[in-house]
């Protein structure tokens, strides 16, 4: 299981402001429902495309492939291991 | 809730004064809320009742077109205050009448004085022209005739009768350039050579009254002896229409004609110039008005016409009039016909009735300039039927999403963004310009769509992590290269495998989207392929389950609470039970297989194909052997959870299929053996009065065709809506693999060149790599997207719930008229 909790807690949480807390806050008026529709749809599915490619990524089965030349220039820009 | 169904509408019976009638249809049209019925429609339209009304508007607005087309002929600009005069009363419409009648004879007038001012111009231009000329001739003439005199003398003396002196007569006219040979050669053959004719050409082109074309013409002089060469002369001078002139012999009579000519000509030009400054003036001064009287006409006429819709009672007091008006709306309605009523100075107040009726009523959902993009994309496939649920409220959102999982790219998402940020900060001044051009109109429309749709695919443009078809690596890659340069030159080859031992991979994954590091990668697209086909499944399934789901409202509301039972739960179970499983599966696969799982039956050789172990699924195949280490199931008690899902599913159709049907039959007994027992009643059982309604069905076995076929379509579209889902990965692959290539066949070979010629030629290999970028990448890929995005929404989604078997309303409005009228003419 490789999930790290910072990205997940600061994403969820932010939907869940947009999504969950926010359409408490829309003003009176003939536009109240469109724009809680509004707010309540766009959380659930930005969050849900979040969460797809994270889970996605957080158990690889495969790992890139990639040229003994990219590899060498990919040492030299990001540093090689993860063991300090 | 506005825009979650349509408005609840009542049909109204309008009882109007005749004097009041006008202004108080006038206050409506106003407003804009009623839809008018025609109740005479077998009459024609010479027969009703303002007929004549409608053929003065008609007389008016030609003297108008008249007016426009001779302001527009002298280019004088059309002032448009963009300000929306009120419909003037009926007693004013006599009074434009008059001042468009005084306006068009005025000009006409002008129009036929100016023409005769000018003919008379050319006339005396033209003898101007002849006397300077024709005194040449006249000179020579008199040396030739002092020869031939002498010639004469010396030879001939036949000629010369009583001793008289040769006197020869002469015609001057004027002739079109062009048919002067012919002139010459006729005059020739006519009068077999006697007569001696001289031209010269007049080198100033002249005005053509009738046309306005400036023509060149030859001033001729023709000489000839005796009365009948004169006739035989001016006969061919009609014949070629040329003007003859009297022209004085004598030089000094001559001078004095040419100097009344000047003057004359000069008198002529300023009257000309006086009358061309009136016209003018009267022009300008109707240029003003002209826009305010065509609102004002167009609206008389529109008001004429809904009264020809009203019927008038027996004691032709008053009109009658129904319309379909939303029930919310009532009180406005009745305040604009108070209004109304008081401006024409009447003293009965309007009645406005409520009808009951069996009639459905037309749809009606209230929008503003944001939500009515999305409203018409749904209406452009079928409308509403009265009041059930309307899909625009959940397209404002679901639309854009869908199309930027299409479009994905951040890039080309900022630039769809900045176009439509453009069109609606600057919505006021692009409207008032009134662009024609369809293409232009349709986009601007859709305007706040195309803001939407940019946003989100910046949002997914990030989450695919493809700017122009580059990654972004903001976080820092999950990813390092965990080898020494000797062992990269002689024992590496392929996969960064991410397991613990080799520490290639930190073990928590990048945070916001797809890591940068597979953009380099050389697997990527079937790294890719297998996440964008999961998660098309996964937004697919949750998108029709909700289209499912919002079944239930419609049900409740129209009072079919049985239908949750037997059409609601059977299709849920069915979408959830196999699809929202398959789902589950391909979470439980994220979570569970791992390159660097200790136990082997979680490594990947281990892991289950999702497909496989579907169609396993549904094919009741279960293995018994597993290959080596792995073992045969994803979690325990999988092989009966997924048996019983299965049955299930299955047992669900025949419920759907006959449990509709089932349910009317029951209806149907209960209702005759209550029709049996309660024969005095005539009030009868409610259920009694639904079979009687318009569309329900009559019989059994209508109901269960129609149920048979509802179930067939939703079994068999579950399957192939899901697949058709998969559009969504189709298309994202082929816009970054486009951009890609435009990418490495364009940009990089312009950067790749070095020295100072690289900088020009990148600036031309840009401007090709921008063009190709705007129009195959966002326009075309755009367009594209948008129509999946739409059959999506159309088919896949709506299918689950929409009937979309509903009229639109069409409320009198003045401004829907005036939006339309000008585009027809």
């Amino acid at each position: 299981m490789g999930a790290s909790a910072v990205p997940i807690i600061v994403v969820t949480a932010f939907w869940f402001v947009v999504g969950a807390i926010l359409p408490w806050f829309v003003p009176k008026g003939p536009n109240r429902g469109v724009t809680q529709t509004v707010l309540v749809m766009t959380a659930c599915s930005c969050w849900l495309f979040w969460l797809c490619c994270y889970l996605m990524q957080m158990n690889p089965l495969i790992g890139p492939e990639m040229s003994n030349h990219t590899l060498l220039v990919m040492k030299q820009e990001w540093g090689s291991s993860w063991k300090d | 809730m506005p825009l979650f169904r349509s408005e609840e509408m009542t049909l109204c019976q309008l009882f109007l004064q005749s004097e009041a009638a006008y202004a108080c249809v006038a206050e409506l049209g106003e407003l804009g809320l009623a839809q008018f019925r025609d109740l005479n429609p077998d009459v024609s339209a010479f027969q009703r009742k303002f007929v004549n009304e409608v053929r003065r508007c008609d007389e008016m607005e030609r003297k108008l077109r008249y007016l426009e087309k001779e302001i527009k002929r002298d280019d004088i600009p059309i002032l448009d205050t963009g300000e929306n005069p009120e419909a003037p009363q009926p007693r004013e419409m006599i009074d434009l009448e008059a001042a468009f009648e005084k306006l068009e004879n005025e000009l006409r007038e002008v129009n036929q004085n100016s023409e005769a001012l000018k003919k008379n111009f050319l006339e005396l231009t033209e003898l101007k022209h002849i006397l300077r000329k024709t005194q040449t001739f006249f000179d020579e003439m008199a040396e030739s005739g002092h020869e031939d005199e002498h010639a004469n003398l010396l030879g001939d003396d036949g000629l010369r009768a009583g001793g008289q002196v040769l006197k020869l007569g002469f015609v001057a006219g004027v002739i079109l350039r062009e048919r002067l040979p012919a002139f010459e050669r006729m005059l020739w053959r006519a009068c077999r050579g006697n007569v001696f004719l001289r031209q010269a050409e007049i080198d100033a082109a002249l005005e053509d009254p009738v046309t306005g074309d400036q023509v060149y013409k030859s001033v001729f002089i023709i000489f000839f002896q005796g009365d009948q060469l004169k006739t035989r002369v001016k006969k061919i001078c009609e014949g070629f229409r040329a003007t003859l002139y009297p022209c004085p012999e004598t030089p000094a009579e001559r001078r004095e004609m040419a100097i009344g000519v000047m003057t004359r000509i000069e008198d002529l030009n300023t009257v000309l110039g006086q009358t061309q400054d009136h016209r003018h003036r009267v022009l300008v001064a109707a240029a003003k008005n002209i826009k305010n009287w065509f609102v004002k006409v167009r609206k008389i006429k529109s008001i004429y016409h809904t009264l020809n819709l009203f019927n008038l009672d027996v004691t032709q007091k008053c009109l009658i009039a129904e319309c379909w008006i939303p029930v919310t709306d009532m009180e406005t309605i009745q305040m604009s016909l108070r209004r109304g009523t008081e401006r024409s100075g009447s003293s009965v107040p309007p009645i406005l009735n409520r009808m009951m009726t069996r009639e459905v009523p037309p749809t009606y959902n209230r929008t503003n300039k944001f939500t009515a993009g999305f409203q018409n994309l749904v209406d452009a496939y079928g409308v509403a039927t009265y009041r059930e649920v309307n899909p625009a409220s959940f397209t404002i959102i679901s639309f854009p999403f869908l199309f930027s999982m299409m479009f994905g790219d951040a890039g080309h998402g900022l630039l769809m963004t900045l176009f439509a940020l453009w069109m609606v900060v600057k919505e006021k001044p692009l409207a008032a310009k009134k662009i024609q051009s369809e293409i232009w109109v349709i986009c601007f429309a859709g305007r706040y769509i195309m803001l939407l749709m940019g946003l989100f695919s910046i949002y997914a443009g990030f989450i695919y992590n493809d700017v122009f078809s580059k990654g972004v690596n903001i976080f820092g890659s999950a990813y390092k290269v965990n080898l020494t340069d000797h062992e990269l030159q002689h024992h590496h080859s392929g996969m960064l495998v991410p397991n613990e031992a080799n520490n290639h991979y930190r073990q928590t994954p990048y945070p916001f989207g797809v890591d940068p590091i597979w953009m380099l990668a050389e697997n990527k697209i079937p790294y890719l392929n297998a996440y964008k086909m999961k998660i098309s499944i996964i937004f697919g399934v949750v998108h029709m389950g909700f289209g499912v789901i919002l079944g239930i409202w419609n049900h409740r509301f129209f009072g079919r609470n049985m239908n949750i039972l037997v059409e609601f739960v059977p299709q849920i179970i069915f979408l959830v039970f196999l699809f929202g499983y398959l789902c589950i599966l391909m979470f439980i696969k994220w979570t569970k297989y791992y390159a660097g799982a200790e136990d082997q039956a979680l490594t990947p050789g281990c892991a289950p194909s999702i497909l496989i172990t579907f169609i396993g699924m549904v094919l009741f195949k279960y293995d018994t052997v597993a290959l080596d280490g792995c073992e045969n199931y994803m979690y325990p008690g999988q092989e009966t959870l997924q048996k019983v899902m299965i049955i299930t599913a299955v047992l669900v159709v025949p419920i759907l299929l006959f449990g509709k049907p089932i349910l009317f039959k029951m209806e149907m007994n209960k209702a005759k053996n209550h029709a049996v027992s309660e024969d005095v009643e005539v009030a009868g059982v409610p259920q009694t009065e639904n079979h009687e309604g318009g569309d329900e069905p009559h019989e059994f076995s209508d109901v269960m065709i129609h149920q048979a076929i509802h179930t067939i379509e939703y079994v068999l579209g579950s399957v192939s809506h899901t697949a058709s889902y998969l559009r969504l990965w189709a298309l994202s692959l082929a816009h970054s693999q486009l951009s890609e290539v435009l990418w490495l066949m364009v940009l990089r070979k312009g950067l790749m060149f070095q020295d100072w010629y690289g900088g020009v030629i990148l600036y031309f290999i840009f401007a090709a790599w921008a063009a190709l970028t705007v129009s195959i990448l966002v326009l075309m890929e755009g367009l594209s997207a948008f129509l999946h995005t739409l059959r999506l929404h159309w088919v896949e989604f709506q299918s689950k719930f929409y009937a979309g078997a509903g009229y639109l309303f069409v409320p009198f409005s003045f401004e829907n008229i005036m939006e339309v009228q000008p585009g027809e003419e």
